[in-house]
């Protein structure tokens, strides 16, 4: 990496966190505020009617789904809205011009969006604690799904960002894709409750992967296999990364 | 003298069919202030967008300083700094950070990103509102943001597509004196305007673009011989008479005014003669429009002319 690319990366990797950090009612606020709510209805009233599910109580089993979750949503929603947001006000164009390679201008976003879903991933964690006790089966387990997850969807997010052409493009996907995906992904329940059937159908979400990978890392169950679940989340990281790049490479929705 | 860009059979067909620019051929020479003119729709922008890597061509070749825009892109992006016609930066961010994010972009290290932001702001009159969100500057201290902006990577080509567009005569004249300055200090100047007498102003060579063509490619000097009939205002004394007029082949414009075309073989003197024999005096005169105006008025309107001519026939 040279000295331009490494500069260039770090600016816009700082130039990100800042944005975060300065719009933190917008960006780390509310779904500090959603996931509270999430944990006192279905964990604590909801949950204490439904008992146990995989061989633990059921708010301790959606602390993980629920951290997922925020990771997911926010990884995707950071890239979505700066990215877009750059292109709309056409300040992208600072970075067009410049000599920054193209990799620099995607990992930069993933920096950012990586930040914002680690920082709400860990905010919520620390919420979770007031209403349940967290125990870490497997810490390595746990790093390494969150990030992995995190940069799988803030590329997802930066893919998004570069076809849209209007706001309802990025209001589309999280609410018709990514939404349904991640509360059919085992966030709530573990899928040997379904009919076998529906099992299948689920095991062709790859949020399900994501979700149990990581619940593995903190109570040492899953429903999945965890080497499947690695193989298909770094799959997933090297067909998106390639997808981007050449979206950059060729200018597809940036330049006319 | 080194070649700072030449373009080369350039031509770009957008999407929709729209053909911008047609084998488009150009030189500009190190060092010197540019002049790109041409009417709305004429393919300035969609050329500017091109050299600076906002656009992609159809076909041809650039080069900036050598270095080819297809196989170095990287190298030639940090030849150049870009002032667009549109406000394109984040209108949430402060200026200070807005210029020292642009010179991180070119690999510029923050510290000294800080000092040269510190530098162009001051020299843009923009050192008091560094710290102001974007937003609330007005018209003029955003455009002038972007050409700080643009300067960040101390470029050696320089684009300023329409710079003073909607900036008052104040600010504009003080823009032309930073631009004037940075092209002493050796940067050459692309510099695309609607006023035209910021051409004649600052530029020594013009071309005029026109349905994605170059019409005419020479020097302000040359192009403004070439133009045969000159307009000027005379105020005299008191109302001109019958007589006056028809010597003259004049018309009032208004109280104690007369205007008149004067062809260059014919001798201002002779008019002022013809004036003063019937007992006038001249107290001021001026040209009625910008000759350059009144050129690039009739050139492009000629090429236009010819098309339909084309079309006809």
């Amino acid at each position: 990496m040279n000295s331009v690319a490494l500069t260039a990366l770090f600016t816009l990797g700082r130039k990100e966190v800042v944005r975060i950090l300065r719009i933190w009612s917008q960006t780390i606020l509310p779904p500090a505020i959603t996931m509270t709510l999430y944990f006192v209805i279905f964990g604590n009233l909801i949950g204490k009617r439904i008992g146990e599910m995989g061989g633990f109580d059921y708010m301790t089993f959606i602390v993980p789904g629920l951290v997922m979750m925020s990771v997911i949503t926010n990884s995707y929603g950071n890239i979505v809205s700066s990215f877009f947001g750059a292109k709309f006000s056409k300040h992208v164009e600072e970075m067009l011009v410049s000599p920054m390679p193209n990799w620099v201008i995607l990992f930069g976003h993933v920096l950012g969006a990586l930040s914002r879903g680690l920082l709400v991933g860990g905010i919520v964690t620390l919420i979770s604690l007031f209403f349940t006790e967290i125990q870490i089966h497997n810490i390595w387990i746990v790093l390494s799904t969150v990030v992995l997850t995190s940069v799988v969807f803030a590329l997802a997010g930066f893919v998004n960002a570069c076809l849209a052409t209007k706001f309802d493009d990025i209001a589309i996907i999280p609410a018709f894709v990514l939404t349904p995906l991640t509360y059919l992904g085992g966030v709530f329940y573990s899928i040997s409750l379904l009919p076998d059937i529906w099992q299948t159908i689920s095991k062709f979400n790859p949020v399900l992967y994501m979700v149990n990978a990581f619940r593995y890392g903190f109570l040492g169950v899953s429903d999945v296999d965890i080497y499947t679940a690695y193989a298909i989340i770094l799959t997933f990281v090297v067909l998106l990364t390639a997808l981007c790049l050449h979206l950059l490479n060729k200018g597809i929705g940036l330049r006319s | 003298m080194t070649t700072a860009l030449k373009v080369s059979n350039l031509k770009k067909t957008y999407k929709n069919g729209t053909v911008a620019l047609k084998g488009l051929d150009l030189t500009v020479q190190s060092g010197e202030i540019f002049a790109l003119l041409g009417p709305n729709g004429a393919g300035k922008s969609t050329l500017i967008g091109i050299i600076s890597s906002l656009v992609n061509a159809t076909s041809g070749d650039v080069e900036v300083y050598g270095d080819c825009l297809t196989k170095q892109r990287n190298k030639v992006k940090s030849h150049i700094g870009l002032v667009p016609q549109e406000f394109n930066f984040n209108m949430f961010e402060k200026p200070m950070d807005i210029l020292v994010n642009q010179a991180g972009y070119y690999g510029v290290p923050r510290k000294a990103a800080i000092e040269r932001a510190e530098k162009y702001l001051k020299q843009l009159q923009l050192w008091d509102k560094k710290e102001t969100i974007s937003r609330s500057l007005s018209g003029g201290m955003k455009r002038r943001l972007m050409i700080a902006r643009a300067m960040m990577n101390e470029p050696k080509l320089l684009i300023l597509d329409e710079p003073t567009a909607g900036v008052d005569i104040e600010i504009r004249r003080s823009m032309w004196e930073f631009v004037q300055q940075i092209s002493d200090a050796g940067t050459t100047i692309i510099l695309t305007t609607h006023y035209l007498e910021e051409a004649e102003q600052l530029c020594k060579n013009i071309a005029i673009i026109n349905h994605g063509e170059i019409i005419k490619n020479t020097t302000i000097k040359q192009l403004l011989s070439t133009l045969d009939i000159e307009t000027f205002i005379f105020d005299l004394d008191k109302n001109p008479s019958e007589e006056l007029l028809k010597l003259l082949d004049a018309e009032i414009t208004e109280d104690n005014s007369i205007q008149l075309d004067v062809h260059k073989s014919k001798a201002l003197n002779d008019v002022f003669k013809s004036i003063d024999g019937l007992g006038y005096k001249v107290l001021s005169m001026r040209n009625k429009v910008n000759r350059l105006e009144e050129l690039f008025y009739k050139m492009t309107h000629k090429s236009e002319d010819q098309k339909e001519m084309e079309n006809q026939s």
